[in-house]
């Protein structure tokens, strides 16, 4: 089977609070809270982007995945803050890594989605056989809006996906999108924070899209929900996916393991994926996991994963998700906030 | 446009590529020609491990102009676990969290940018573990 031979995610260590944005800005912070299920969400350092980002995950992929980085053949990097607006992200990750120069490299954009999107191609490639082993992350340092709702939410982290044949961890049992042109969120070339269109971004745009691919592939698979021991679905905030979730007819069980979004915030690119990772850090062989993403514009990856045995050789090569959202967290005020994420004007 | 040396050192700097002598087996971080322990010229390659310790460390409070908005930060020289000293930025901590002898990991990071336009240059920082 094709599938998972090594996965890993990295997440910056410091962090702000609900309390602390929603006070800077005059806002109720328990309404927050109770309405966006959000407690703090990571800040990349001053010295972290999406680059850095995907490089620690990445290693921590193949320290899992235990294959030599010059057999990696493909490497997608999926983001909506790729440091560069020409240049890719991708060959600085390929060279820190060691994976030049026999590769092919791109990135990817697509809002939320684009990590899964790397993935998606990354497992195509393999199945293709056009390659050994490719490698797909997911990784943002979002911004939000000073005072603006995605300001909450938006935050940084990625996680690493290699594919190949053998010695796999997880098999892709089916994969399927579901994609149509909407305008639910977006940011215009130049434009330095995105915006959105308010009554665009719940049903008609996440919801439509994650039940529209969770149905479908359900469906084309012949899974029922009970099937599953884990689903995960992409965390704008804390509520969606579990709405999303139950609708499909999933239960809080088996979404809490990647339902990592109170602690982490939205990371975008790397939301579903590193839910995902979180969930590859506890699941038993022979479990079925659903991962669903979503990114604005809009469209969503679903893709049914089942556990090999290989899971349980792994798993503990590389620090787990928990440990990087629980561990070493150092805590900003708005302000550091604010400096941190380029936020203050200042003379060159 | 970075200077040529960024482009020439980005085995070590992104990698932590080293060379080890074939003959003594000493680790020479960059690489050298001539092989410091034996005087020999053989290596293989070799990379330097990830982990290390703090030998001695400074707080830098007046920084040049491209790093005056991370004030205060720390500068250590590192050893690794091949026995190879670094000098190197600890990161992700406070300047009293600091103390010789305290483990470390190298990360990769950010150096610096040539302004909002220029080329961003990354390599290895060190952070607490
Ligand atoms: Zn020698």
């Amino acid at each position: 089977m094709i599938g998972i031979v090594g996965y890993g995610s990295y997440l910056p260590r410091y962090r702000i609070k609900v309390e602390d944005i929603a006070h800077q800005w005059g806002r109720d912070s328990e309404t927050i809270k109770r309405g966006l299920l959000l407690k703090e969400k990571t800040v990349p350092g001053l010295d972290e982007d999406t680059i850095t980002i995907s490089v620690e995950a990445a290693k921590n992929a193949l320290k899992r995945a235990g294959i030599d980085p010059g057999e990696i053949g493909a490497l997608y990097i999926g983001s909506e803050s790729h440091p560069y607006a020409v240049k890719p992200s991708g060959t600085v990750v390929a060279e820190a890594l060691g994976v030049v120069p026999n590769v092919h490299i791109a990135d990817y954009e697509f809002a939320c989605k684009a990590g899964t999107e790397a993935m998606f191609v990354a497992y195509g490639l393999v199945k293709a056989d056009l390659v050994k082993y490719a490698m797909g992350v997911g990784a943002d340092t979002s911004q939000g809006a000073p005072g603006d709702a995605l300001e909450f939410s938006a935050s940084a982290g990625g996680s690493a996906f290699i594919f190949g044949k053998e010695d796999v961890v997880a098999d892709v049992l089916d994969t399927f999108s579901y994609t149509t042109d909407t305008p639910d969120f977006w940011r215009r070339e130049g434009a330095f924070y995105p915006l959105h269109g308010g009554r665009f971004t719940g049903i008609p745009a996440y919801f439509k899209h994650v039940l529209g691919a969770g149905k479908a592939i359900l469906e084309r698979s012949g899974y029922k929900p009970s099937d599953f021991a884990y689903a995960i679905f992409h965390m704008p905030n804390g509520k969606f996916p579990l709405t999303a979730g139950k609708k499909l007819g999933f239960t809080k069980e088996q979404m809490e393991p990647g339902w990592i979004v109170p602690l982490m915030g939205n990371t975008y690119s790397g939301s579903s994926p590193t839910g995902f990772s979180a969930t590859l850090d506890i699941a038993k062989p022979k479990d079925l996991i659903l991962l669903v993403s979503f990114g604005s514009g809009a469209g969503s990856d679903a893709f049914i994963f089942k556990m090999t045995d290989r899971i349980n050789e792994v798993r503990d090569k590389a620090e787990k998700l928990k440990s990087m959202l629980e561990n070493n967290r150092i805590y900003l005020d708005y302000g550091q906030y604010a400096k941190y994420r380029g936020k203050i004007i200042m003379n060159e | 446009m970075p200077s040529p040396g960024y482009r020439r050192e980005m085995p070590q700097r992104y990698r932590l590529e080293a060379a080890k002598c074939k003959k003594c087996g000493k680790v020479s971080f960059p690489p050298r020609l001539v092989c410091s322990g034996c005087g020999s010229r053989e290596f293989d390659k070799t990379k330097l491990s990830d982990n290390g310790k703090i030998v001695t460390y400074t707080t830098i409070r007046v920084a040049p102009a491209q790093f005056t908005t991370q004030v205060p930060y720390s500068i250590a020289i590192v050893e690794v676990d091949n026995g190879v000293r670094i000098t190197t930025q600890v990161v992700d901590c406070k300047p009293e969290d600091l103390e010789i002898g305290k483990k470390v990991k190298l990360v990769f990071r950010k150096l610096y940018s040539e302004g909002h336009t220029g080329i961003i240059c990354y390599g290895y920082k060190a952070i607490l573990i």
